[in-house]
């Protein structure tokens, strides 16, 4: 069997599908849902590289880079503030996080 | 001749350069590293104010359209740099009441605002992408900067998983127009979507991804669920750089963004817009009648403005954008004088949380009163103030694109808001409260209200420069 583009952007939908769920469905943990997140980018890279190889151009690839390195900012922040909420909270349980309502 | 024409980029270089100098200045300096970084940034920004009026011309040499640049994009920096200054000018005594005189609270300002002009110049997906992240990743700091208040660090974890929610949701989006079209750059995009009678089912998912994630930035409704508990939980004048500064470039991007690659296409964008439109101005104005906390009356009420602009979008023509572009400077005064004042009001040395808290103000402080109520009359679109104004150039532009029902809905939701607009009226002047107000105005808070009140009170006197300007930056972006 040929791999061809479609094989590549299903896959990519599938995992931006995940990312998007274990967002929305999950209500342990908030560790889960920063690995949903990396998840949604990384099937964003799976589509820019997939599309780059397909058109011949280079741009996408370079774009996928900058997610990464982008990525790996945004988990780094994200964890930080999620230290510091913990420290107030004791927990990290999505149900937690509620002390604003309305 | 390239350093000749990278002066277009002067704003952005002096707000580079000199932010990293301020940090780096600022962690060898112990006691004053607050007072350091904040005087600088101030000093700073009114540079980078200054050299927007220099930028030259473009075409020579812009890192291969990575940037843009124009007469609206420059209008809207200098929104930016004014909006970010009035924040530096009312913030300073707030910082040392609740010990948060830390000096990397300017340096962040200073980086999310350089991310905002990246987003407001970009030409390109992935310069978008960059300068959006540049200046949410600031953000999310910002919210949970007080790391005492179990409210604010909530308030940075909601906005820190929302707004990476949206910025994946965006970049979804990009790698599909980048796939379909392929190109990343804006230019490149319109002159391949030229060619097509219609879109692609890949690009209307595309675009339709990207909208979402800049609604989850300008907060319309559906996506805008993280506001109110983002503003109730940040410190306030925080709150304040999210209502006016953070909100005006979401506005000028989702214009170039939709305006720019996808003009032609009007019609399959303006659908989505004219529903969030519609949602934001009547969950706006309901949602915002059961609230008591002062910020999340503010969220509501923002959110609400937002669905007043987007109005103007929707129609897709100039005089829209010239709607908008008036309603963007009016909502930055109002704003700025609303928490002017909001921060120099204190109750037994607190700062005013409780709508209720306001009774009796009126009684020792009638000028103060005054003004307050003033910018609510303006933001409830009551003439002759200027509020009145930004809604009706919005209206204007909707009949005449005939889109009357979204016209009726706008008149109809406003009057809806204007109750509890005119309920703090109320309760200021006709409720038996404390008398144990204290009002704190040096002279920079004095300065912003005054300046506030005179643009929204007088508005009516000479209105045609500002909507002369802003019919002259409407015909620049087509």
């Amino acid at each position: 069997m040929i791999i061809s583009l479609e094989h590549y952007l299903i896959l990519g939908a599938i995992v931006f599908t995940l990312g998007v769920l274990g967002i929305f469905l999950n209500k342990k943990n908030v560790i889960i849902i920063l690995m949903s997140i990396e998840l949604i980018l990384l099937s964003v890279n799976i589509n820019l590289v997939a599309f780059s190889s397909y058109l011949g151009e280079i741009s996408g690839q370079i774009f996928s880079m900058f997610v990464l390195t982008v990525a790996a900012a945004e988990a780094a922040i994200g964890l930080a503030i999620l230290v510091v909420f913990f420290r107030h909270n004791g927990t990290i349980s999505v149900e937690d996080i509620n002390k604003m309502k309305g | 001749m390239p350093y000749i024409n990278s002066i277009m980029f002067l704003p952005e270089l002096i707000l580079t350069i000199g932010t990293l100098f301020i940090l780096t200045v600022s962690t060898f300096l112990k006691n004053i590293s607050f007072k350091f970084s904040f005087n600088a940034s101030i000093l700073l920004l009114v540079f980078s104010l200054y050299s927007v009026t220099f930028d030259i011309d473009t075409n020579l040499f812009n890192y291969d359209n990575f940037f843009d640049n124009g007469a609206f994009i420059d209008f809207i920096k200098i929104l930016i740099l004014f909006g970010t200054l009035v924040f530096f000018l009312f913030s300073e005594e707030y910082f040392y009441d609740l010990n948060l005189d830390k000096f990397e609270i300017p340096i962040l300002i200073l980086f999310s605002v350089l991310g905002m002009m990246i987003m407001i110049s970009c030409n390109n997906l992935i310069s978008m992408y960059l300068g959006i992240e540049l200046q949410s990743l600031s953000l999310y700091i910002l919210a949970s900067i007080n790391k005492k208040s179990i409210k604010s660090t909530e308030a940075g974890l909601k906005y820190f998983i929302l707004g990476a929610l949206s910025s994946g949701i965006l970049l979804y989006g990009c790698s599909l127009i980048y796939g379909f079209t392929g190109a990343l750059n804006f230019q490149e995009i319109e002159l391949k979507l030229s060619v097509l009678p219609q879109l692609d089912l890949g690009l209307i998912f595309g675009l339709v991804f990207i909208i979402v994630s800049l609604a989850f930035k300008v907060s319309a409704v559906p996506f805008h669920m993280w506001t109110p508990d983002v503003y109730e939980g940040s410190p306030t004048p925080i709150t304040a750089f999210f209502a006016i500064v953070t909100k005006i470039v979401a506005v000028g991007l989702l214009i170039r963004f939709l305006i720019l690659p996808f003009g032609q296409f009007v019609d399959d964008w303006s659908q989505i817009i004219i529903f969030l439109s519609i949602s934001s101005m009547i969950l706006g104005a309901l949602a915002a009648m059961t609230q008591n906390n002062i910020n999340r009356l503010l969220a509501y009420s923002s959110i609400g403005h937002i669905g007043y602009m987007l109005i103007g979008l929707a129609t897709g023509a100039e005089t829209g954008i010239r709607g908008i572009i008036i309603y963007l400077c009016i909502y930055l005064f109002m704003n700025a004088a609303v928490f002017t004042i909001l921060l120099s009001i204190k109750i037994n040395g607190k700062y005013i949380e409780n709508i209720k808290s306001f009774a009796g103000l009126s009684k020792k402080y009638p000028i103060i009163s005054f003004i307050i109520s003033i910018m609510m009359f303006s933001m409830a679109g009551i003439p002759p103030f200027a509020g009145f104004f930004s809604k009706f150039y919005i209206f204007i532009s909707a009949l005449e694109s005939k889109l009357v029902f979204l016209a009726i809905i706008g008149v109809l939701s406003s009057v809806v808001a204007a109750f509890y607009y005119i309920r703090i009226v109320k309760i200021i002047y006709f409720d038996d409260g404390l008398d144990n107000f204290e009002v704190i105005l040096n002279f920079r808070r004095k300065l912003i209200i005054f300046i506030s009140t005179i643009f929204i009170a007088f508005f009516i006197i000479a209105p045609s420069y500002i909507i002369d300007t802003a019919q002259e930056l409407s015909k620049t972006i087509f």
